[in-house]
């Protein structure tokens, strides 16, 4: 295979546990009742345009976005809203949701809910960002950013590459790769439509080396589609980061505060490309997703296609059950992910996996002196000397925190899985970020 | 299940690195130069090794106990390391009382009252050799002449130092060709066969352990490599100037506490610099200021004044060199067209 690509600065080799791999995914019952929350983009929350009592069919909207970043919401199942409530979400906090009983199975007329697969590709620029907008898809990878704004380039720039994050370098979570294996072909056309709506001609599939059946399936593939090529990448985290992964497959960096159409590319992730797939070919709104379900302890570790909204819990159920020894319910990776407060949250598009870590990775070491060993130094992907940060962000020095490109933290953790001191540096990044952020803005 | 579920920010999972790791792996590392001070000085090696650290340990508990009223970490294997260090840099036959000292000067004024682990500017063990050098330096200048390898009755090892015999004799007005031949061979030196510090005579048994702390990833390579390619380089060319006068880059490298310095002694974590660009700067300037001291200096050594120096100066490295940034070279972009 030759020399593997992969980022330069920094970065760590977390145990992969990748326990879920192998299992293909399986199609979760659809629950009595789903809790469908409002704000599920990583802008403003959408508004809803349904009424409590009123009757909904599978794919509905029913919520529009609200501003210019902001995600149309639909209904993931047929039935009656019961409420419009605020209900806590995977965030920990009560929200606006939408309570859906679910009854019978009722879908919108246009969603095509066939597998026949549609490779079509005579559309505008502009028709595919509009059905993107429609769909209410967001990134699929975490970030949770609305797809459409994505593809509208903004004036005086020009993209030439599409980057197709295939990397799932977090530990334990498979859903990404279980799609590119059972989904390639969807896949695939949905990054020629995402060319199509960018005005590029070249796409790139940024993929692991530790999922090489999901490489050679999409090389073999690719031959078939203009312009897309397949890369196979050393592991490393964070190499799914936005700037990692340009990084490694185009060796530019996205210079810091800027977008990464400023060096002339866009990223989706691979799950992204599949849900524009279902919305441009088959008229289908984002209201499921592949999740993984994963931890040592579990009994079944398991991919499954749930409809947005299905409580958290179900998904345990169906994959053992929760362990006796459970100390925390990650929605996400062990790396980047949020610990959520109780299982009965509900799944939303930005969740990739829920991971079950037992008892003894519930608590934390004490906290030891810094030895200055600068190993937080040699990880941090963006260049940044965490240790400084962490400091100057405990003793309140933001306007220093500021200068040394703080912001520039793209949240990843290697700093604080590597440090040998058990110093929570991450913490006290967040902490110092959102001070510096608040400062930053009150400035503009 | 328990009722609740612990919630915390990310990262859930750690590494396996820690603090105690780092320091026993410094610890296995000496192990090589351990075991040659013990074959080449005998029991009064022991005698010293497992009193320093002794001591060393006891003071740091001492001081953390009844002084501080803190927390006690003498299980961190932090002081261990500088009790090992500092028997590393005294001679074998250095009375205990002194050895003592040092610990006392090591772990209560070097480390201790600067706040402890982490917090300390200048190396601990060092701080003490000085500490000593200055204070005793009858004693701490009175080299036992290393149990001769069988079959090798050599007799030109006296009670100096190759680096104080070469001083002497300059001083004496001979020429280096003069004094050479009284010297150690280079294989000699490399095996350690010659009047020193306990840990520092033997260049191989160094190099081993040091070659294991590049293994584990606790030092790397740039210290090291920037203090030994500066003193070849500077020293080189003033034996290429005058080579009566000034002696050869093997000598310089092979001799005194070069490469302890280099390995063990410059890479201390908590006094070295952060960045890669600092260290090298950092062992550019232990290596020159080692072989300005050796040369014009009044001590023939001066490898532990020249990484005092520097610590003295890191928290100025530190601020003047920086990481290199994600994105400031961003790359070829092509223009928008």
């Amino acid at each position: 295979m030759g020399i593997l690509k992969t980022f330069i600065l920094g970065g760590v080799h977390p145990e992969e546990h990748k326990l879920s791999a192998g299992v293909a995914i399986r199609e979760l019952p659809v629950p009595e009742q789903v809790v469908v929350p409002f704000g599920q983009n990583l802008g403003a929350p959408s508004k809803p345009v349904v009424k409590r009592g009123e009757k909904v069919k599978a794919g509905q909207l029913i919520a529009e976005a609200s501003s210019f970043i902001s995600a149309n919401v639909h209904a993931p199942v047929s039935g009656t809203i019961s409420k419009i409530d605020n209900v806590m979400d995977v965030s920990g906090y009560k929200r606006p949701c939408a309570v859906i009983t679910v009854e019978g199975n009722e879908w919108e007329e246009e969603i095509d809910l066939s597998e026949t697969l549609v490779t079509k590709e005579d559309y505008t620029a502009q028709e595919i960002i509009e059905k993107v907008k429609k769909a209410g898809i967001v990134g699929m990878g975490g970030a949770t950013f609305p797809t459409h704004i994505k593809l509208m380039v903004p004036k005086g720039k020009k993209a030439e590459y599409l980057i197709i994050n295939g990397v799932e370098c977090e530990p334990y979570l498979t859903s990404d790769h279980r799609l590119m294996l059972e989904k390639g072909e969807e896949i695939l056309v949905g990054i020629r439509l995402l060319m199509i709506a960018l005005g590029v001609e070249k796409a790139m599939i940024g993929i692991e080396n530790n999922k090489p059946d999901a490489i050679e399936y999409l090389t073999t593939l690719s031959k078939k589609y203009k312009g897309i090529t397949v890369h196979a990448l050393k592991v490393k985290y964070p190499q799914g980061g936005e700037k990692q992964l340009i990084k490694a497959l185009t060796n530019r960096e996205v210079p810091s505060g800027k977008l990464p159409v400023e060096v002339g590319c866009v990223v989706q992730n691979v799950g992204t490309a599949f849900a524009v797939y279902e919305a441009v070919q088959k008229n289908k709104p984002l209201i499921d997703r592949v999740v993984t379900v994963t931890g040592k302890a579990v009994k079944t570790p398991s991919n499954f296609k749930v409809r947005i909204g299905t409580p958290v819990r179900n998904l345990i159920e169906a994959a053992g059950g929760l362990p006796e020894n459970t100390g925390m319910i990650i929605n996400g990776g062990p790396m980047m992910g949020k610990a959520l407060i109780n299982p009965d949250v509900p799944i939303v598009k930005g969740s990739s996996g829920i991971l079950i870590l037992e008892d003894e990775f519930a608590s934390r070491p004490i906290e030891n002196p810094c030895i200055r060993c600068s190993k937080c130094t040699n990880v941090c992907p963006m260049g940044l000397e965490p240790y400084l940060l962490s400091r100057l962000a405990r003793t309140k020095h933001y306007a220093e925190a500021e200068k040394e490109n703080i912001m520039d933290c793209i949240e990843c953790g290697s700093c604080q899985y590597t440090c040998p001191a058990d110093i929570p540096l991450l913490d006290y990044l967040r902490l110092g970020k959102s001070k510096v952020g608040e400062i930053i803005r009150k400035r503009n | 299940m328990k009722n609740m579920l612990t919630v915390s920010g990310s990262p859930h999972i750690h590494g396996d690195e820690s603090t105690r790791k780092i320091m026993f792996g410094v610890v296995y590392a000496m192990i090589p130069a351990m075991l040659v001070s013990i074959y080449f000085f005998g029991l009064n090696a022991v005698r010293v090794l497992l009193l320093s650290a002794v001591a060393c340990i006891f003071f740091e508990w001492v001081i953390q106990k009844f002084v501080l009223k803190g927390p006690l970490t003498i299980n961190d294997g932090s002081a261990l390391v500088t009790g090992v260090l500092l028997a590393f840099n005294v001679p074998s036959n250095l009375p205990s009382w002194m050895v003592i000292i040092g610990a006392l000067v090591a772990i209560g004024i070097a480390k201790m009252s600067f706040g402890g682990l982490g917090k300390n500017v200048f190396n601990p063990a060092l701080v003490a050799r000085v500490f000593l050098l200055i204070s005793f330096p009858v004693q701490m200048t009175t080299w036992p002449v290393p149990k001769i390898l069988p079959g090798n009755l050599s007799d030109v090892i006296t009670g100096a130092t190759p680096l104080g015999m070469v001083k002497e004799g300059l001083r004496a007005g001979q020429t280096l060709p003069q004094i050479m031949p009284h010297l150690p061979s280079y294989m000699q030196e490399l095996m350690g066969q010659m009047g020193g510090s306990m840990g520092e005579v033997s260049a191989l048994a160094i190099i081993l352990g040091g070659a294991y702390l590049l293994y584990k990833k606790i030092i790397t390579w740039e210290i090291p490599v920037s203090i030994l390619v500066t003193v070849f380089l500077f020293s080189g060319g003033l034996w290429l100037v005058n080579p009566l006068r000034y002696a050869d880059p093997f000598f310089q490298l092979l001799t005194g506490g070069l490469m302890l310095g280099a390995f063990f002694m410059a890479t201390d974590m908590v006094t070295s610099p952060m960045t890669r660009n600092g260290k090298l700067i950092f062992g550019v300037g232990i290596g020159f200021l080692t072989i300005l001291i050796r040369v014009w200096g009044a001590y023939p050594e001066g490898v532990s004044f020249a990484i005092l120096l520097m610590n003295a100066v890191v928290p100025l490295i530190n601020r003047g060199f920086k990481p290199r940034r994600f994105g400031e070279k961003p790359g070829v972009v092509p223009a928008v067209k």
